[in-house]
Order: structure tokens, then sequence, then C-alpha cells
């Protein structure tokens, strides 16, 4: 069983609320779901959809076929009508659509009216569709009675039941008259969980004990600043909305220098604005965690699409020459895990830690049995209270044989804390001499180094381990190239290498990648990006050479059987 | 009790005869007088002649970027608001480079006290035109003079409500210190915009240029009004006031986050045995 939904028409028709309950119903009802989001920079009207696969078995991308189209404008059935798949079925309102459908594979459901019948408004006309696509599907409506009862717990009893009478329609009417529908989705299991990047992020903080955030909004990274102030209180969390990229940099610096664990998020004009910032953690030895939602560039772009383009500008950018470390989580569990070393490596080594995502991941959700709160490291590398009330001296920026300073709390005790964007001697204090330059060069880069290094996890390696075709990819591409290999394992030999660790590039003494990539006849660097970074940077660091690359820089994410057709047309020519 | 020696910090590198120096002598006999000890604040300064005042102190110190010392004094308040922090900044750090995070700074109302060197020129890079040169000022990057109108941060202080807005001179040490000593105890953000000769570059106003125009505000003068605030603000030329321009009693930005209601951020203990409830949120 593997079926995929889309639901499509205009911003501001509920396409979100009618995808986001789709995907709750199905993952309470123990299915495994991914689900991603196409959408205009615009509040109303335009073409948006929103895409949900659903299955017995792990899924972790989008397809390019589709069994059901919910089309709520006519747009939707211009563009994705030949989308279908040979079983698929359209459904529509011909009333509000102003016209009527004749092929066997549209099915007329007038959302409006039975909406106005049973729920005695046209506003739960989505909650119809909702039922009609259960109905479809063959499932019972005890989820989704229980979803409308938590949504309209405030709005009272008369609410509740009349949406469920509205979902019983919608139903009713799609077990009545689809006659073609033939979909089998098997028995429900044990929920699972439903979560996003954006949430994973947030989680990721909040579980590392990051206490000060301060942002501006910019799409695709507003999602991680509003779920932490949805838990701020709760958490006691400061959320702060800067009055720029630049001012929420600085105000996370601030954060960091007085004692606690901060956080900013952006996407590329954003984090352009907030690279003398970069820089200044890395002088002033500051931590600071930055999350980095990519979309396509240059410039605005397209705002509201997605993109791997920035991760050699998130490598290479501010002035001068500091350690830096960058993770590219796949998925929201790995983001969870991910943001977790990035807090504990930035205060550990008092760097600034980068976790890249991009549109795509951001508007895509995940479903997993649980998270392993075991595997969450915590440890308070600051020093304070009466460890650094008893100290005799203290220098911030010590000499120190791993390069790391203790990183003590100003106001805390007699001792003073001291830090400059200027090039400083030990104590803090602004130098010009040279001899105290390269010591401090040598102690925040290449001693910290050597350290920061033996942190970082090689890829993951999936698939055969002698594969003759790899494919390679970085960050959100972890899914869709994951479903390929399981796809084309049938009859190739063919593995993929993941890479979400990126910054320090992963050694090879732990598992030798590059072996890997050598003995193989063919190796595919995969990229949502029009250049190949990642195959740069691969070069760059080992001299390994990418002859094949996939890139796709359409600001939309790869599918499934695109990518396989893309694969297999280079595998073909070996 | 401190004592004035242990404010004492490095050697200024400052031009002999500076404005700044001043300011720093009597900077450091208002912290004893308040009996704030160096340990218990804790100053952001950027860049400029003024970026380097915390250093000829003693004091904790974040001597960060041009222009940005108020998200970073703002984001240490938000952490630890139990400590008193301070921000130096030059005419051209905080009312040119980092404008709108004064303007930001002031609505907010941060209980952050703010200093501005301000010499109506950019000595550190050697004596181009500021935000508050006055129209005309001639200057190897302005050699047909400053064509801008010169910026008036009293008033636009006084225009955003900013809680404490002052204006003191280098020249006059007596009177700095106690508005000094003033903007400190004030419950609010608090701006001393403070006339500091620049000796090097500067040749129009000098400290003969001041003295002869400040004055003093006269004491029976009530800086809660803010029609008379304005009125204030706006004097330039001939006479220039100096003294408490303006004050209110709006609530501090602290007092507003839940986060921080019941005690300091950084003393906050980290309890994560509710991730695990929050997780659940997700089935």
């Amino acid at each position: 069983m593997d079926y995929s939904i889309k639901i499509g028409g205009e911003a501001g028709q509920g396409i979100q609320t009618i995808g986001d309950t789709l995907a709750k119903v199905f993952s309470r009802g123990g299915y495994y779901v991914f689900s991603h989001q196409d959408y205009e920079s615009r509040i109303r009207g335009g073409h948006n959809f929103y895409q949900i696969r659903l299955s017995d078995k792990p899924v972790m991308a989008s397809r390019e076929k589709i069994d059901i189209l919910v089309a709520l404008d006519k747009e939707s059935i211009i563009l994705h009508e030949k989308e279908l798949s040979e079983y698929g079925q359209i459904i529509y309102d011909a009333s509000t659509l102003k016209q009527k459908h004749e092929k066997e594979y549209f099915l007329d459901i007038p959302f409006a009216n039975l909406a106005m019948e049973h729920g005695r408004s046209k506003i739960m006309a989505n909650t119809v569709a909702i039922g009609a696509v259960l109905g479809m599907l063959g499932m019972e409506l005890d989820i989704f009675s229980g979803i409308i009862e938590e949504t309209f717990k405030k709005k009272g009893e008369d609410i509740i039941q009349a949406n469920v009478n509205a979902a019983r329609a919608g139903r009713h009417f799609a077990v009545k008259e689809c006659l073609r529908c033939s979909f089998s989705i098997g028995p429900l299991t044990k929920p699972k969980m439903l979560i996003g990047v954006v949430e994973a992020i947030a989680l990721g903080a909040m579980a590392s004990g990051c206490k000060f955030y301060s942002a501006y909004p910019m799409t695709p990274s507003t999602g991680i600043m509003l779920y932490l102030t949805s838990k701020a209180k709760d958490y006691e969390i400061v959320v702060e909305q800067a009055e720029d990229e630049i001012a929420a940099i600085n105000m996370a610096l601030g954060a960091s220098f007085a004692g606690v664990r901060a956080m900013t998020g952006t996407s590329g004009g954003g984090f352009a604005l907030m690279v003398e910032g970069l820089s200044l953690a890395a002088m002033t030895e500051t931590p600071i965690v930055i999350a980095l939602g990519q979309r396509p560039a240059p410039s605005t772009g397209l705002p509201t699409r997605t993109e791997q383009g920035d991760l050699l500008f998130a490598l290479h950018t501010a002035h001068g020459e500091f350690p830096r470390a960058i993770f590219a989580p796949g998925n929201p569990e790995e983001a969870f895990y991910l943001v977790n070393k990035a807090f504990d490596l930035a205060e550990k080594y008092q760097i600034p830690a980068f976790v890249l995502f991009d549109q795509y991941l951001a508007d895509s959700q995940w479903t997993y049995e649980r998270f392993d709160l075991g595997r969450i490291k915590n440890i308070d590398y600051r020093l304070r209270g009466e460890a650094l009330k008893n100290l005799s001296e203290y220098k911030r920026h010590a000499f120190t044989e791993t390069g790391v300073s203790p990183l003590a709390l100003p106001g805390e005790s007699k001792h003073l804390v001291v830090t400059d964007s200027d090039e400083h001697d030990e104590e803090g204090h602004i130098i010009e001499d040279a001899e105290t330059r390269i010591k401090m060069v040598n102690k925040r880069l290449f001693k910290k180094l050597i350290h920061i290094k033996q942190e970082i996890e090689p890829p993951l390696l999936y698939g055969t381990s002698s594969p003759d075709i790899v494919i390679v990819g970085w960050g959100s591409t972890y899914g869709v190239m994951k479903e390929a290999v399981d796809a084309l394992s049938k009859d190739k030999n063919i593995a993929m290498l993941h890479f979400s660790e990126i910054n320090p590039f992963p050694l090879t003494d732990k598992f030798d990648y590059l072996k890997v990539l050598k003995d193989a006849k063919r190796a595919i660097c995969i990229e949502n990006n029009a250049t190949g970074q990642f195959a740069r940077l691969m070069r760059a660091e080992t001299g390994f050479e990418f002859k094949t690359k996939i890139n796709k820089y359409d600001g939309r994410p790869f599918l499934l059987e695109n990518l396989i057709g893309e694969i297999d047309g280079h595998i073909g020519r070996l | 009790m401190a004592t004035l020696e242990d404010y004492k910090g490095q050697t200024p590198a400052w031009c002999p005869g500076c404005g700044n120096y001043g300011i720093l002598n009597v900077f450091k006999e208002a912290l004893m007088e308040l009996d704030i000890e160096p340990h218990q604040f804790t100053i952001v300064s950027g860049i400029g002649q003024a970026g380097k005042f915390p250093h000829y102190l003693r004091c904790n110190t974040f001597n960060g970027l041009h222009g940005r010392t108020l998200p970073v004094a703002t984001g240490i308040r938000l952490s630890n608001h139990g400590m008193l922090v301070i921000a130096v900044a030059g005419d051209g750090d905080c009312y040119g480079e980092g404008g709108n995070h004064l303007i930001h700074a002031m609505r907010r109302n941060i209980n952050v006290k703010l200093f501005v060197h301000d010499n109506q020129i950019y000595g550190l890079t050697k004596g181009q035109a500021s935000p508050t040169s006055m129209e005309g000022m001639v200057t190897k990057a302005q050699p047909s003079g400053a064509f801008p109108e010169q910026l008036n941060p009293i008033a636009l202080a006084v225009a955003l409500d900013c809680s404490f807005v002052a204006r003191g001179f280098a020249g006059d040490i007596e009177h700095l210190k106690r508005l000094i000593k003033e903007a400190i105890n004030h419950k609010g953000f608090s701006l001393v915009d403070i006339f500091q000769p620049c000796v090097t570059f500067n040749k129009i106003n000098t400290y003969e240029w001041y003295r002869q125009r400040v004055y003093h505000i006269e004491p029976e003068y009530n800086p809660e009004d803010k029609i008379e605030a304005f009125k204030r603000a706006l004097e330039w030329g001939d006479r220039i006031p100096a003294g408490v321009i303006y004050r209110n009693h709006r609530p501090i930005f602290e007092e507003k986050i839940p986060a921080i209601k019941k005690s300091v951020l950084i003393k906050q203990s980290f309890d994560n045995s509710k991730i695990d409830s929050t997780l659940k949120e997700f089935y």
C-alpha cells in the first residue's frame, strides 16, 4: 500500500488545514506518512498544493503519481490531472468550480452544499472533503472525529457536532458514489509521531537547554521562532523578535556572553546580514547556534521554494579564518539530534555551529515511532558558581593545551570577563603585537580544530557495502535518495552515501567512505542546486572528483520517480 | 566599598586633550560613589574611540562590532537582568551605523544605560562627518560641507518616549557626574548624549565653542513634561541645554517577559524531562 493524495487550490482556501488534518489522521492510524507543500509567496490566490503519501512501509519522499486529487480550484485540475495514477480519482465540487467533468476519474462531490445541509455552514466544506477522502480510502471517522473535538473544544459542542455531521456526509457520499474507488489501506496500528523539521529543530533546541532565541521572521525559518514562542513560558525561554537580523545575532551573542545557550535562525538573505556577527562570535569565542533555512536565491529569489544553494556560503562567509561546525540533517529525527550536537559543540569549543535545512525539509512532515531522549547530550561547559569563585585568577581567553579557554559568567564572581572584537590578549584586552596575534590564531583556529574534527561523524552508507553505483548527497535529499536506492537495488548493486555532518569535513579513519567512492564504477553527486557545491567541497577536501552529477535548480524538490529516472539514465550509460 | 584605584584599567590610547579623559575619570567616580564594584556591571561598546572605553576601566566587557552595542546589551540584560548593563558608543557608532538599534532599544525600554560620546565627527577614521556634524562642516570627505541636516538625538529620543534623556558636556565634569549617576539610578532605557570635543579633527565644536553655548537647565524645570522637553530638545545654536531633558516611568521590557518573571535567566536550572511530554503532542 502506497498512496499519494494531493490537495490543490488557491492560498487561503484551507489547503494546509486539509493536508495537516489528513496527515494527522493517517499517522494516528499508525500508517507511515510523508507530506510536503508547494506554495507561492502570497496570502490569497495563486496556486498551492499539499501532497501526502501514506503507506504501511516507511516513506520519506513525494512521488510524481497521484492517487487522489482534491481539486479546490480549476487550476488544480489543469496542472495535476496528468499526474493521476491508473486508478486515481479527482474529487471536486462542480458547483463551486462552476464546471463539470465527465471523465470516469472525476467525482463531483458537492462539498459546499453538503456542508450547508449537514453542518449549517459553507465553512465546513473542507471538513466534507476530508470525510470524503477518508471514505474513498475506506477509513472510519473515529480518528477524524477525535481531531475535530480537539480542534473545536473551545467553540463548544454545537460546532463539534456540526463538523462531525459534515464529515459523515462527505464520507457517506464518497462511499456511495465513488464506484471506481478500490483503495485498500490495511488495518490500523499504534499511533505514530508526525513531525516536521522546523518543530524538530525547535525541540532539539529546547532539549539542549536553549534559553534564548532571537530572530527576524523569514521563510522558511519563521516556524522555529513561532514554535519556541508557543513554549516560551513553559520552558522559560526568552524569544525575541529583533528589529533586523543584525540585531538578532548580536542579541543572541549578548545572551550567550551573559551565560545562557542562545540561538538564532534565518534564511540566506537574513544570514547575509548576520555575517559580521558570525565573525564576532568567532573572535570573541562566544558559542552560538544558527539555523539556516535555504531557499532559491540570489537575493529574494523564490521565497517559498527550495534549494540547497547556501552550503558554500555558510562554509566560507565572514571575514577572517576560524573554525565552525556545519550540520545538514536529512530528516526531522536527525535534525533533533544534530541541533543538540550543534549546541554541544558550540559551547564545548566556543564556536559558531550551523544547522542547515531548506524549504522542502521545513515544510515536510515525517512519521516516527518515537525520538530517543537518551541520545541527547547536556553538559554544562561553563565556569560558574563556586568553581569560578574559588579561582585565584581568571582570563577569558587564556592559552590552554586544547585552545579552549574556560568560559566564565560575568557578574558571578570578582573575576572580570572581558572580550573584544579586536585581536586581544589572554585577558581580552586589545593588542597590536605580532607574537600574541600568532598565539591567538593558533589557539582559536588550529588547536581547537584538531579536537573538533574528531567529533564529526562520517557519512551514512545505505544499501550494499561494496556498491558498483554510489549516489551521494547531503541534507534534505536523504529521503528521496534512500527510496531511490530501495527501488533500484532490486537489480542494481547500488548504495547511498549521505552526509549530514559537513564541516569540519569528516575524516576517513572511522569509515573509509573514499574507498567506497573510488571502488565504485560510478559515483553520482545529487544536489538541489545548480553548481554542485558539495561535489566541489568533496574535491577540495579529499581530491575525489565526481564525474557524474545530478542537479536540480528549478526551486522544486526531487520527486522519487524523477530521481530514479535520472539515476537510471546515468547507469544505463555504464 | 571600592576605591578609584579598583577601576583603573589599561592606559588610554586617546589623543592628549581628548574629551574622553574627562568622561573616563568622572565615570569611575560616579561608579565608586554609587558603590558599584567592577565585577557588578558589564560595559558593551562598539568601534570608534569610545569603543575602547571599557578597556580603560576595570569591568566586565564586551567590545563588539561597530553600531551593534545595543543588541548585545539587550541580550545580556535579558539573560541577566540582575546586572547593570552599560552601553558606550560614539555618535558614528550609535547614531549612524547603529541607528536602527537605538530606535528599537528605546521602543523596548530595555533597562540599559547608553552613554554616547558625541564629538560631532569621526575620530578613529580621521575626520569625516558624523550624523551629528553640523550642516556645512567641511572635511576631507565632505569638501563642500556636510549636506545632510544634523541629527538631533535628543529630539529623536523624546519623540520615541525614551525613558531617560539627558545631555552632558565632557568639559563640565561635576554636572556630567550627576547625570551619569541619575541615568544609572533611573529604571528604564537611558540616553546620555555627552558633548566630547575632538581636539584633533573637529576644529569647530571645540571646548570653547561648547562653553560659550551650553547652559544648565534650571532646577525648577520639569523633565516629565513632554511638550517642554521637546522645546528644550529643539534648542540649538547660541544656547544649548544640558541636564535631564526628559524622563518617564514606563515599565521596563524585562518586566514584561514571562520567562524571566520568576528568576534571572542565567540562574534557571534546566529540566530535560518536560521534553517527553511535549513530544507526546506530536502523536
